[in-house]
């Protein structure tokens, strides 16, 4: 880059700087991809589970404070199936991914007909009731299955080393920086999360069921005058939402292990994403699930994950109190 | 019934609990001390929920302001304890007027949630800074802080008549506000905000007193807390110290003056039973909200008021 006259100088402080800005540079760019990728792993967990939450939020007018712990519950019975189940981790592994969801989304089903249809699904009440189902849910967690991280096998972990486009000496150029990998499972939890994403708005707008939740969700008196049975229909809504929670659980105890506090981060992140994305509304969840998870990744690479969370959280708490109307739905909650 | 009985029954727990300090055993002194320093935040919670109709999902931010705001002062410039004392509750007072303003924009379900996150905010940035706050581990109060008029506070007798002092004035200072005209506009407000707005209570303004009044009581008993107990941490922070009040005040009878003790008695020997079994203590904590929500939301006090007592404050 020096420029031909330049090159006799002496001074070695300005081409040596600059030759270091280069190799910032150069290290940067494959650094900052690593972090994105990772952020774009956490943005698909976090979108899948912060649906469920807004599914939720969206037909039943209702704020799960429990939602964490039935992804940790998907996490700790992936664990659970996965060492009691033989036959090799993939097929251990998709047994998990079928029967985890399924158990949690039953056991949530029944919470919801147990406890919060008794409440009349009032706002408040039911916030209560929901911190108090995250402390039976946890703490039954760690009288059962302890207060160890457990790790699961992930069906396949081949190292895929990525390339990288420089500008060399010969024009462009690949080449794969050391350090500069993902695995396929990573590759493949992202599109996992796509195609169920993508699934789950067939669902809710190409099927009959879909169609009876939305009806529900737009008015509830009407649905039950036509005759829809609207108690099932929410039982089976937080059933669902609980089982997409436990099904990111199954996605993430690969990479991250099961441990019965891992609700908490999980659910902070959830309640973030269905905020700015405004809760009810599935499309603007995934988006705000994207930004949050690619900008928490990439913060947290470069800076503190603490720090990232404070700014985060505060971020939202203000957007709440500056456009509460806008991110609830229109309504004045 | 007439005033001379509800004082009757509020002074004469008072004397009972001072009664206590010289007939109850060594350890039972020690878990009443510590629960009516506990009731103190309770009944602070218990204004802004109970009698405003405020569900704060984040009052431990107020509870650890008191705490660390009275613990620093201590740690770092070795005041002395009524100095530190101050500095604690000016800081829940501050935190609580801020907050307010912020999150009584909003009402509700949101006004849960905000409280939540700015609580959350409050509690990572103590755990961020470990210069400052010693993080996780939190730090132990310097014993030049723990002494008061040539006492010192870590010994149990003392311990128990300040515990028992803070608790008796904040005790009847509830009463007194509950009875006066502005406790009455809280209530007002709780019932019904249109109506009250309507006859002209500015209803902002209002909550907002109620919020800074119960932030400063928190923040009073987490000064306490510390100064007696001599430990600050972050878990006085964290979630599980804004839900606690909570089902305080749920189990005891929210909008009730003795509510709060009894529903932090309850549930302070219920918890202290149950970790002598498992570990899993909070799994009772659990239980009791979802109890107390399906088949008591008056709580123990708001029954007797429901049945017994109707004008009992």
């Amino acid at each position: 880059m020096d420029m031909p006259g330049t090159a006799p100088c002496v001074c070695p402080l300005p081409g040596g700087a600059r030759a270091q800005d280069a190799t910032d540079f150069m290290d940067f760019g494959p650094y900052l991809m690593l972090a994105m990728l990772e952020g774009a792993v956490l943005a698909s967990v976090l979108a899948l589970m912060a649906s469920g939450l807004s599914l939720v939020f969206g037909v039943m007018r209702v704020v799960n404070v429990a939602h964490g712990e039935f992804y940790m519950l998907g996490a700790v019975m992936a664990w659970a199936v996965t060492s009691f189940i033989g036959g090799g981790p993939a097929l251990a592994f998709i047994a998990a991914a079928i029967l985890a969801p399924l158990l949690v989304g039953g056991l949530a089903a029944l919470a919801d007909i147990v406890i919060l249809k008794r409440l009349n699904y009032d706002p408040e009440r039911t916030i209560v009731a929901t911190i108090g189902l995250l402390y039976i849910l946890q703490q039954a967690t760690l009288m059962s299955y302890g207060a160890d991280a457990r790790p699961v096998v992930p069906p396949f972990n081949h190292r895929i080393a990525l390339p990288w486009i420089e500008w060399g000496e010969g024009g462009l150029a690949f080449y794969f920086p050391w350090g500069l990998s993902t695995t396929s499972y990573k590759l493949f939890v992202i599109g996992a999360a796509v195609v169920l994403i993508a699934a789950l708005r067939l669902f809710m707008t190409r099927s009959r069921a879909g169609l009876i939740m939305r009806a529900t969700q737009l008015d509830g008196d009407m649905a039950t005058a036509f005759g829809i049975p609207v108690e099932r229909v929410y039982a089976a809504v937080f059933g669902v939402g609980a089982g997409l929670a436990a099904l990111a659980g199954v996605l993430i105890v690969p990479i991250q292990q099961a441990h019965y506090l891992m609700g908490g981060d999980a659910l902070l992140l959830s309640f973030i994403v269905v905020i700015i994305g405004g809760l009810g509304s599935l499309a603007g969840t995934i988006v705000a699930a994207v930004l949050i998870g690619m900008s928490d990744g990439i913060i947290s690479v470069f800076f503190s994950p603490t720090l990232a969370k404070i700014l985060a959280t505060l971020a939202v708490a203000l957007v709440l109190v500056f456009r509460p109307q806008g991110l609830f739905g229109g309504k004045g909650r | 019934m007439s005033a001379r009985y509800y004082w009757g029954l509020h002074l004469g727990l008072i004397a009972l609990l001072f009664a206590g300090h010289f007939v109850l055993p060594a350890y039972q002194h020690g878990n009443v001390a510590r629960i009516m320093v506990l009731a103190v935040y309770a009944m602070g919670y218990n204004i802004a929920f109970g009698y405003t109709g405020l569900l704060s999902l984040g009052h431990a931010m107020f509870f650890g302001a008191g705490m660390y705001g009275m613990g620093l002062l201590s740690y770092h410039f070795d005041a002395g304890a009524l100095p530190a004392m101050a500095a604690g509750i000016v800081a829940g007072a501050m935190l609580s007027l801020v907050v307010g303003l912020l999150a009584l924009r909003t009402a509700g379900v949101s006004f849960m949630i905000v409280t939540l996150m700015f609580s959350q905010a409050l509690a990572m940035t103590l755990v961020y800074f470990r210069d400052i706050t010693r993080g996780d581990e939190g730090f132990v109060i310097p014993s030049a802080t723990r002494r008061l008029w040539g006492m010192d506070l870590s010994d149990e007798a003392h311990r128990y008549l300040i515990a028992w002092g803070l608790f008796s004035i904040v005790l009847i200072f509830t009463l007194w506000l509950v009875r006066h005209r502005w406790g009455r506009v809280f209530v007002a407000l709780r019932e019904n905000e249109e109506r009250a707005s309507l006859l002209g209570y500015d209803a902002f303004r209002t909550k907002l007193g109620a919020l800074v009044i119960s932030g400063t009581i928190s923040a009073l008993s987490g000064a306490a807390y510390a100064l007696l107990f001599g430990y600050a941490g972050a878990t006085f922070a964290g979630v599980q110290y804004s839900i606690f009040p909570l089902l305080w005040v749920l189990l005891g009878g929210a909008g009730t003056v003795l509510g709060p003790f009894v529903g932090a008695l309850f549930m302070f020997y219920l918890i202290d039973l149950s970790s002598g079994v498992t570990d899993a203590y909070m799994l009772i904590a659990g239980v009791a909200l979802v109890l107390l929500t399906l088949f008591l939301p008056q709580g123990l006090v708001g029954e007797v008021k429901r049945r017994l007592w109707r004008d009992l404050p």
